[in-house]
């Protein structure tokens, strides 16, 4: 095992945390008055050493055997009231271990690619420090070994996440996002805490271990309370990954800075909720029902938000829709029991998926902000290098061979199939098609077919600086090459995943690894996978290159269809109706009736009695000294006589 | 020897001048006077019950308030002095601006 100065790497954890925390403090106090290069690189190096050290911390457990790869170091009580104590503590496992490695890993590529992207922007320093301090959250919840420590993160990340979709918050759409943001994913959180305080009751304390290890003999399989609890917890999840009902703050999300699009509402903390999920898989496991409505409201959002995706002209929409789409495969994934298929999706996603966003930023940024896809086209001469990795990102999400996402979304799909899920597969397989299909769309509209672009950008279009280049071109290798650490099945990663599934009971539940699964199946099942993804690419080949007048002919044909898709099925509209404007007249009249007249009043009236009362009572001073020494006299004879009359 | 009663009622009937004179004068000092002649009256009592009861503790609360006469006179006069020097009148019914 190496050893630094004496300790382990393992030891070292809590410099995962002060690092990115550090960066935080510098940047934010004195941030102001050092120049950007220095901001950048104090930014950059916090995150990088905590990449560096988490990769130290993985060597550190791969040393130990499998049954043993856990560790935990408590730092101090947080909280310490009748039974219930919250420590400040870590916990190193394979799932936290691979998590912060993914957090810093690909937050330090977006750290770098940021110093290029916000160059020219006034707010640089407050922007490092903001993503600074989301780093430092997204790994406190990942390391946290107890719920409310978790809880701490997740808040934390929901902070950063308003904080930086506001960035620019002069501009009115994009402080209205980020209020949008944090109040939908209230609604999770009360859901999430009210999980928390259901476990805290039920196991009498909130620490993972002592959880997961009572849940078996505490809980009743299938019971009201695992029910409860999970479905609770899923509440959250539901909120913080975007998923239906609550995923309509994700693609307003965009207005913040494309790099903080792909760090937070891409590649981390919009895939807490699938972390949280197999986190808590001994639970989940122990409720049926609750990984039904998993699996279900996964898949329904699978698709559902892959059909908005394929009428939407945003170049960033488009990948947002394809990111509430993508963690519903996550969320599939987990609902059928497979949790470390998901944590695998959840890694190549987070590839492919930053990578397409920094593709989509280098686009915007070669032509000036324009997000519009109908005003781009053509770009492939223009921007060479954005277009191949872009390319490699798009292959990637719609899953052909070899790329990294065609190894996990197959999974998934097999997955599904091999346990009978027959409803959920096609759902998930339908998604993948229309993935294919809407992603090759908006590749199509960007980077081929003659150039929509205004004159002006045309003039002014050019290829994204070096350091813009390289981050896409790492991530561009990353999702090339991720898929291999899930492949063939049953590999490295689900076999260095494995102990966390059913919390050390071995044999409880099979992790997810498809031992029961024939070669022969395995391989018809990529076959049509990569069958699936070929003909949603050839639908958009034969769409927007072949026939590029023939969008245009369907929609008007199934004008109706179109416009509800187009306009996101109006959901939006129907939350304002429902919930927003019900919301904000109650509260107009709680403001102008019962606060204004009620609370108000009664406070004004108080003050108005007290005012009469000295209107009459200030006819006594009338500034004779006669008067007064009248009214002592007066007073002292009524008190004699009261007490001669009393004695 | 004088009966008790005579030295209460003498007593009373200089309180009674005094409180009279306070409420009816205008002159601020006359009415000053007339505060003393009341503290007087409550002296003279409290030495006819320290006789009759044979106990010192009236005697001394004479002389606190003998004590405290001296100094509230000093305030007093001083402060009739001050308000003479502002309005050239020491009539009480002059004096009246404190109020609302």
């Amino acid at each position: 095992m190496p050893y630094f100065f004496g300790c382990s790497y393992l030891d070292l954890i809590g410099y995962v945390l002060l690092f990115p925390l550090a960066g935080t403090v510098i940047n934010g106090l004195l941030g102001k008055k050092l120049s950007k290069l220095v901001v950048g690189i104090i930014g950059c190096t916090a995150i990088g050493l905590a990449f560096i050290l988490s990769f130290f911390v993985f060597i550190d457990l791969l040393h130990l055997s499998p049954a043993d790869r856990v560790f935990e170091k408590d730092y101090f009580t947080w909280i310490g009231s009748g039974s219930l104590e919250a420590i400040a503590g870590l916990q190193v496992d394979p799932l936290s271990v691979v998590m912060i490695m993914m957090v810093s890993g690909v937050g330090f590529i977006i750290h770098v690619y940021s110093v290029g992207y916000m160059q020219d922007d006034d707010g640089f320093y407050r922007y490092f420090t903001y993503l600074n301090l989301f780093t430092f959250s997204m790994l406190l919840l990942v390391l946290a070994n107890n719920f409310l420590l978790m809880f701490i993160g997740w808040e934390g990340v929901g902070l950063c996440s308003y904080l930086l979709i506001g960035y620019w918050f002069e501009k009115k759409s994009a402080s209205s996002a980020g209020m949008k943001a944090f109040i939908v994913n209230r609604v999770g959180d009360f859901g999430f805490i009210l999980g928390i305080m259901l476990i805290f009751v039920t196991f009498n304390t909130i620490d993972f271990t002592e959880v997961f290890h009572a849940a078996p003999e505490h809980l009743q399989m299938g019971g009201f309370i695992a029910t409860m609890i999970t479905l609770l917890l899923f509440v959250g999840a539901i909120g913080k990954s975007a998923q239906i009902p609550l995923y309509t703050w994700l693609p307003d999300a965009m207005e913040g800075p494309t790099p903080v699009s792909a760090l937070i509402h891409a590649a981390t903390m919009v895939t807490a909720g699938v972390y949280m999920v197999v986190r808590c898989n001994v639970l989940y496991t122990l409720a049926p029902f609750s990984l039904t409505v998993v699996a279900v409201i996964g898949g329904v959002t699978a698709l559902f938000a892959a059909t908005i995706g394929l009428a939407q002209n945003d170049i960033k929409r488009v990948l947002a829709y394809s990111t509430v789409s993508q963690i519903g495969f996550m969320f599939l994934a987990c609902g059928i029991g497979a949790y470390i298929t998901g944590i695998f999706h959840l890694l190549t996603h987070s590839f492919f998926k930053a990578l397409l966003f920094l593709g989509a930023g280098s686009v915007i940024h070669g032509l000036g902000g324009e997000q519009d896809m109908r005003k781009m086209g053509g770009l492939k001469k223009y921007m060479p290098t954005t277009y191949k990795t872009f390319l490699i990102g798009t292959l990637a999400i719609a899953g052909i061979p070899p790329f990294a996402g065609f190894f996990s979304k197959d999974e998934i799909l097999l997955e599904a199939f091999s346990k009978g899920s027959f409803l959920i597969w096609g759902l998930g397989a339908f998604a993948a098609l229309l993935t294919a299909f809407y992603m090759f769309r908006l590749l199509f509209m960007t980077f081929c077919g003659k150039s929509n672009m205004s004159k002006h950008a045309e003039a002014h279009v050019h290829e994204s600086p070096m350091i813009i280049l390289i981050p896409l071109l790492v991530l561009a290798f990353l999702s090339i090459g991720g898929g291999f650490i899930g492949f063939p099945t049953a590999s490295a990663i689900s076999s260095f995943l494995s102990p966390v599934i059913g919390g050390g009971h071995h044999g409880t539940v099979d992790g997810g690894s498809l031992h029961h699964v024939s070669a022969g199946m395995m391989f018809s099942m990529m076959g049509i996978s990569t069958g699936i993804a070929i003909a949603g690419i050839l639908i958009a080949y034969l769409m927007y290159i072949k026939n590029p007048d023939l969008p245009a002919k369907i929609a008007k044909k199934f004008k109706l269809i179109y416009t509800i898709v187009y306009n996101k099925y109006y959901v939006d509209e129907i939350y304002d109706a429902t919930i927003v404007n019900p919301t904000v007249k109650t509260s107009f009249i709680l403001w102008r009736i019962v606060d204004v007249r009620i609370i108000d009043g009664f406070v004004n009236a108080i003050a108005r009695i007290v005012e009469l009362k000295g209107e009459v009572l200030k006819l006594f001073q009338t500034g004779y000294v006669r008067n007064y020494a009248f009214s002592i006299l007066l007073g002292g004879v009524i008190i004699i006589v009261c007490s001669l009359i009393l004695l | 020897m004088i009966p008790l009663t005579w030295y209460l009622i003498l007593s009373g009937i200089l309180f009674s001048i005094g409180a009279v004179g306070v409420l009816i004068k205008r002159n601020a000092i006359v009415i000053f006077m007339c505060i003393e002649l009341m503290l007087n009256a409550v002296n003279l009592a409290f030495i006819t019950f320290s006789r009759q009861l044979n106990s010192m503790d009236g005697q001394i609360f004479v002389f606190f308030i003998m004590t405290v006469a001296a100094a509230e006179a000093a305030v007093g006069l001083a402060i009739i002095i001050a308000i003479y020097r502002n309005k050239a009148t020491v009539n009480v019914d002059d004096i009246n601006l404190m109020k609302w």
